[in-house]
């Protein structure tokens, strides 16, 4: 008998990654005839805009002179901005008490930059933003501590903006999710209730709901009675936010399998823990994309606000604007405005896809 | 109560009243007629296999024990506790009767040792520490205390089931009902767990059944329930009903399975 002999198996080498420049080039740029003609007319649109991009906007310009200096320069006037950086990103705060709104922003980022971390996620958390906003509220309202009082209807710019979109967003969610729960109630009245809320809101322009509550929802209050415009506009905006929150939210819900809620009841759990415990941290973690989407969306709405006499730091830019001294560098003023908006977006949006990686309990 | 549940004094004490009990129990799908008169009586530490062909009702009677099925005529009575539309008694009977099912439905954004700690917790309100403590006993028992702190997604199938069933354990069930918990399993898994079962059989647990495995019903079971067309056709010893069926459809069944 014959020893089997062992069945001898080839063991190929990894191919070699022939890589270097010029096969790279190769095989991103120029893989077929029709790829190098793209390739190539990118190029030229490149070469026939960047180049006087970037001596309109670095060599040509100027960045901090005054407005008679701008009108014989070829290029970017960013002096627009320094010179009125105050009115556009605090608007008709009072002279002299600059600082109150400034301190409440840098109050306001700080606490959110520190609440990013998953493990402070914890019961102080709470009391630190309770005693935050407490002072955020006396910093921009004034009243005590030698303070004079600055009316809602005095805030603007930056703060506006973020107050509105802030408030929006963190008021919004919680609503949201309890809508998307009420309309899969198995009770009819809270069903139907929370169906007609979602639907009817979501029927609606924001611009409407804004008109709404500043023009129309007085003349149903009884006389002498006032609401704050800023409060009205931030309850529209957040009745807004959460309609569209809560179709997101519900799509979650309806994504997670049965057998979750079955292996839940089977150990006794109620409907709330079962929420509370195990659905909703799934389903709201499965819709971080689009609630993200939503969020993004209402912090640029706030711009909207603009058309109840509320101004907002697009509003005051546009006011500048105005200035027969800085007409005509819309340009430039809008750029920044751009930039603004797009480093808080861009850090919403990272941080988002930061938590769905932490939240990633997968392979 | 506080007598200890493995002594043979508890499960032989013939004036305890069953442990389950269905008398006269229907249940429709709309007008599909899926369970019809079921009668069952279970006592404590008896092991039930259930088994019929696929359709014929058998989950569906089981996860009316539980009430994840609603029964709509007869009457269901757990541990003294009667099934009814009041949240309140199902909580209860929920908490006193664990369930594994095919595809394990562990919570996959819980570690391990969370998922087996959650009902303690929430449901029992034990301390949270005595409950980790009760949890790593039952891990150990299932062969699987060193992945407490992985996710669900990071075991394999076999592994799954066993943190299932470690889970039902950690509420104390009074009972376990098992919907095919092997049927999800490659071939080389279901050694693993049906291993634990029988374990767990050994140890005095109450037992239900959904399975196909009937090398584990002939090793374990009391009784063999065969159920066809959503009505019980045969009750009998294991090695009755493998070597003597008395119905036409429970031999048909034997022959297309053996």
């Amino acid at each position: 008998m014959s020893t089997p002999t062992q069945p001898t198996r080839e063991y190929l080498a990894a191919p070699v990654h022939k890589d270097g420049a010029v096969a790279w080039l190769r095989k991103n740029l120029f893989s077929s005839w029709f790829n190098s003609v793209l390739t190539v007319l990118t190029m030229l649109a490149l070469l026939y805009t960047i180049p006087p991009l970037i001596k309109w906007a670095f060599i040509d310009s100027v960045w901090n002179t005054s407005a008679e200096v701008c009108r014989d320069i070829d290029g970017a006037c960013w002096s627009i901005i320094p010179r009125n950086i105050k009115f556009i990103l605090l608007g008709f705060f009072p002279e002299g008490q600059e600082w109150r709104p400034i301190l409440a922003m840098i109050l306001l980022l700080g606490l959110v930059i520190y609440s990013k971390e998953r493990h402070r996620w914890k019961k102080a958390l709470l009391w630190y933003w309770l005693v935050g906003l407490i002072v955020m509220g006396t910093l921009m309202y004034g009243g005590v501590f030698g303070m004079p009082v600055v009316e809602t209807g005095q805030w603007s710019g930056l703060p506006l903006t973020m107050m509105l979109s802030f408030f929006g967003m963190v008021c919004a969610y919680p609503l949201g999710v309890v809508l998307a729960l009420g309309r899969r109630s198995k009770m009819p009245a809270i069903r139907t209730l929370c169906v007609v809320y979602i639907e009817m809101i979501r029927g609606v322009p924001l611009i409407s709901l804004l008109f709404m509550s500043s023009i129309m929802f007085p003349l149903f209050l009884p006389d002498g009675m006032t609401i704050d415009k800023v409060l009205r506009a931030q309850v529209a905006i957040i009745l807004f936010t959460a309609a569209y929150i809560a179709e997101v939210v519900r799509g979650g819900l309806q994504a997670m399998p049965k057998g979750q809620y079955e292996a839940a009841d089977s150990l006794g759990l109620n409907y709330r823990q079962t929420m509370r415990l195990i659905i909703l941290p799934q389903a709201l973690k499965i819709v971080i994309p689009p609630t993200v989407g939503i969020l993004l969306s209402a912090f640029k709405d706030t711009s909207l606000v603009v058309i109840i006499a509320l101004y907002d730091v697009l509003k005051t830019t546009k006011v500048t604007l105005q200035n027969p001294n800085w007409t005509g560098y819309s340009t430039e003023a809008y750029i920044f405005l751009a930039v603004l908006y797009f480093i808080f977006c861009y850090a919403m949006s990272s941080y988002s896809r930061r938590l769905e990686r932490e939240l990633h309990t997968g392979h | 109560m506080t007598m200890d549940k493995n002594t043979a004094a508890y499960c032989s004490d013939p004036t305890a009243p069953p442990i389950i009990e269905i008398r006269n129990m229907h249940k429709w799908y709309g007008d599909f007629h899926v369970l019809s008169d079921i009668n069952l009586k279970v006592k404590r530490c008896e092991k039930i296999v259930i088994c019929g062909p696929s359709g014929s009702g058998k989950s569906t009677m089981i996860r009316c024990i539980n009430r994840l099925e609603e029964h709509q005529q007869g009457q269901i009575i757990v541990n003294g506790t009667e099934l009814t539309r009041d949240i309140k008694n199902i909580e209860t009977v929920r908490a006193e009767v664990g369930m594994v099912f095919q595809h394990f439905n562990l919570f996959p954004h819980l570690t391990i040792m969370e998922n087996l700690t959650l009902g303690p917790i929430w449901v029992r309100k034990t301390p949270k520490k005595q409950a980790e403590e009760a949890a790593m006993m039952y891990l150990e028992k299932v062969h699987i205390a060193e992945q407490a702190h992985k996710f669900p997604g990071q075991l394999s199938g076999g592994q799954q089931q066993r943190v299932a069933i470690a889970r039902s354990l950690c509420m104390a069930p009074e009972v376990m009902l098992f919907d095919e918990p092997t049927s999800a399993l490659d071939p080389e898994m279901i050694k693993e767990v049906l291993d634990v079962m029988v374990d767990l059989a050994s140890e005095g647990m109450t037992m239900l059944v959904v399975t196909h495995e009937m090398g584990f019903a002939e090793k374990v079971a009391d009784r063999v329930i065969f159920m066809d067309d959503g009505q019980i056709v045969e009750e009998n010893t294991p090695h009755e009903f493998f070597r003597n069926p008395q119905h036409e459809r429970s031999k048909l069944f034997l022959s297309q399975i053996l």
